[in-house]
């Protein structure tokens, strides 16, 4: 029996499938959308016989923001839930040279989120009840030179889902933020990531879970995150535009 | 750069890993050559570390289709065991063979052509397996069966991933009635009193014994023996007879045997031994068991193979013929306990008929026994080595961490048969294992 319908925004990366994974796991249909959605046909077999859930698949561009309503109105039932894990991190250099890199990483990262999670809390508002997951990301905690441009829209996107919640908070609809830190998927394949910092895309799938059962406001996966980022966070500026971290 | 081991945590050697999720990028992959496929690790020894790179297959997962008339599941190499469990049995089906651990892959299980406890009965994995599809060192992927690519297809069961890397297979499930198991157990004192009792429940679905391979002289050998049924709801309680395909959750569920031991010395094995066997005298007779407890009573103590410490362990595991047992596994178990090596786990099973190419099993007795990777325990396994040889016997790979090459050749003719076809296939250099560089395969 299906315990509700959950959406998922980004369902082609990692953290995304885990996610799929969870919710299934716990008796939710899923909803998976993505660009060139024929793709996540796999997925969607292997979710249904895994789990015993029904799961649809639905094309989905966050930059294409003309097309979000008519996104939602199509979905065969409005979702209980919507985990959003749309992100860009481009490459820092070439977003410094290069506009329309960084244009893309920024629409991609924030505005693109942001306008479709907007859209679905006020349907959700409208009919009285829903839960809304963002997963963004540490790297809008503070500016850095490695990552400034990704960052900056993480930023941005850890705003507005303060502020959502906030609206929402009176209104009985949940936002969680979710900062994960680093996590070993294909965007970070190739880095050198510490070990003891870096989460699996299963743990984040299960923070995203017990956050959302406990009514977290704001999760960091590992918590070891937290002092790292309030560390950063309580350096003073002019010590921190020397630093290299 | 990271080191690799394998699930005894030796040998230990610096790997280059790659994890592809797509077929392309699979074939990337292994386009340099002298790769091997890894599935979850649960080879002891070095099988799945690459001479090179070693390919993780765990993010090529997906199942593909099952069919709940008739048990067919087709799934990628990567799918444990553990989840077609998770899947499928609330729907009345269950692994056909299934190893000691459910942490194990498709494409592992396939790779080792594992045995389970019903191999007197319905013999390894291969006989469930209808096809496979396996590529190439250029990428390709052949699809085989029993008659089409048959060559490719018999030697890859069994090939321990060096004729080309299992992609994605078509297996036949078995229908069970109930999650349970209906466990008759019998406490044996002596080798001969085992043998015996195997010989006459060729009839039980399930049989294994555990051996007490620190006791000697006339109670050399002796055992607990385990047969196994599966349960069906009216035999169960109400409560389990009401949902059969449910089993209690496993925080609530005892561990089978608690670990009295901070270390793992002949002293502690001995207590172990002694108790476990009179544990299982005390408790002899009729039980039933979840299907978790029954066959994977190990995977409730996580990271039990870290009870040897940081220098690791090693399993024996060979074969003896029918007609050389007996003497065979005297001489085994005589050998070990003379040597105070006394292993924490001994494992005693009869094996029914195998027809297949490069596999494991034959119809006769395994024995596994494990043993801290030591100087001392490697020269006792050279011992026991020897046994093997002049009683027929034949070795476990997916085991192996330390045999000779000699040794793999002497006791099988099959592995210079196994070279040549490698050849054929074009996956000589192509895929290369730590083991199969060491076994001269």
């Amino acid at each position: 029996m299906s315990k509700g319908t959950m959406l998922l925004l980004g369902a082609k990366s990692d953290i995304g499938r885990a996610v799929a994974h969870r919710f299934a796991a716990a008796g939710y249909d899923i909803q998976l959308a993505a660009r060139d959605s024929d793709t996540l046909e796999a997925t969607k077999t292997d979710l249904a016989l895994r789990h015993n859930i029904a799961v649809t698949t639905h094309d989905f561009d966050v930059l294409q923001t003309d097309t979000h309503a008519g996104f939602v109105d199509a979905l065969p039932a409005l979702p209980d839930i919507v985990v959003c894990a749309i992100g860009l991190m481009g490459d820092q250099i070439a977003n410094e040279q290069d506009f329309e890199a960084a244009t893309r990483v920024m629409r991609s990262t924030y505005e693109g989120p942001a306008h479709i999670l907007g859209l679905l809390a006020n349907r959700f508002d409208a009919r009285g009840a829903g839960q809304i997951v963002g997963i963004s990301s540490v790297a809008g905690n503070r500016g850095r030179a490695k990552n400034y441009v990704y960052g900056s829209a993480k930023a941005g996107f850890t705003a507005y889902l303060s502020g959502l919640r906030n609206r929402m908070a009176k209104r009985g609809i949940h936002v969680l933020t979710v900062l994960p830190g680093f996590v070993n998927t294909q965007m970070t394949a190739g880095m050198d990531l510490p070990e003891k910092l870096t989460a699996e895309p299963e743990e984040v799938a299960n923070a995203i879970f017990n956050g959302l059962r406990k009514g977290r406001n704001i999760i960091y996966v590992r918590s070891i995150w937290f002092v790292i980022m309030t560390i950063i966070g309580s350096i003073p500026e002019r010590i921190f535009k020397k630093m290299n971290i | 750069m990271t080191d690799l081991s394998g699930w005894g945590g030796f040998p230990s050697h610096p790997a280059t890993l790659a994890n592809p999720v797509t077929q392309a990028d699979l074939a990337r992959a292994i386009a340099d050559g002298a790769v091997i496929a890894r599935g979850n690790g649960r080879a002891y020894g070095d099988s799945a570390i690459g001479l090179r790179k070693t390919v993780q297959m765990h993010g090529l997962n997906h199942m593909i289709s099952f069919d709940r008339q008739s048990g067919f599941l087709v799934a990628e190499a990567g799918v444990l065991l553990r989840d077609v469990i998770t899947a499928f049995l609330p729907h009345g089906w269950f692994p056909p063979v299934t190893p000691g651990t459910k942490f194990v892959t498709l494409g592992g299980m396939i790779a080792a052509d594992v045995h389970g406890k019903n191999h007197h009965k319905d013999g390894s994995f291969r006989n469930f397996v209808d096809w496979l599809d396996v590529m190439d060192a250029s990428g390709v992927v052949h699809h085989c069966n029993r008659t089409q690519n048959a060559q490719l297809f018999e030697w890859t069961i069994g090939g321990m991933g060096l004729t080309g890397v299992i992609l994605r297979a078509g297996i036949r499930l078995r229908p069970v009635p109930s999650a349970w198991i209906r466990q008759t157990s019998q406490a044996l004192p002596n080798l001969d009193a085992v043998i015996t009792a195997f010989e006459g429940a060729d009839a039980a679905t399930y049989s294994v014994a555990w051996i007490d391979c620190v006791s000697r002289g006339a109670s050399l050998g002796r055992s607990i023996l385990m047969l196994g049924e599966h349960a069906t709801p009216d035999e169960l309680s109400d409560d389990a007879a009401r949902y059969p395909f449910e089993i209690p959750d496993k925080t609530k569920r005892t561990v089978p045997f608690s670990m009295p031991f901070s270390l793992l010395n002949s002293l502690s094995v001995r207590a172990f031994n002694g108790l476990y066997y009179w544990n299982g005298r005390r408790n002899a007779g009729i039980s039933f068991v979840d299907y978790d407890t029954y066959f994977y009573p190990l995977d409730a103590i996580l990271g039990w193979n870290k009870i040897y410490g940081r220098r690791g362990f090693m399993q024996f595991q060979c074969v003896l013929p029918l007609e050389t047992a007996r003497d065979g596994l005297r001489a085994l178990l005589k050998t070990t306990s003379l040597a105070g090596a006394g292993s924490f786990l001994a494992v005693l099973k009869r094996f029914g008929p195998q027809d297949s190419a490069f596999s494991f099993p034959m119809l006769g007795y395994t024995l596994a026994l494990d043993f801290p990777a030591t100087p001392g325990m490697i020269a006792l396994m050279r011992k026991l080595d020897q046994i093997t040889l002049d009683h027929q016997g034949r070795f476990y790979l997916a085991k192996d961490s330390r045999m000779a090459p000699d040794t793999l050749h002497a006791s099988d003719p099959r592995a210079a048969q196994f070279k040549q076809m490698r050849q054929e296939f074009g996956a000589t250099d192509a895929f290369q294992s730590k083991q199969s560089e060491r076994l001269f395969l």
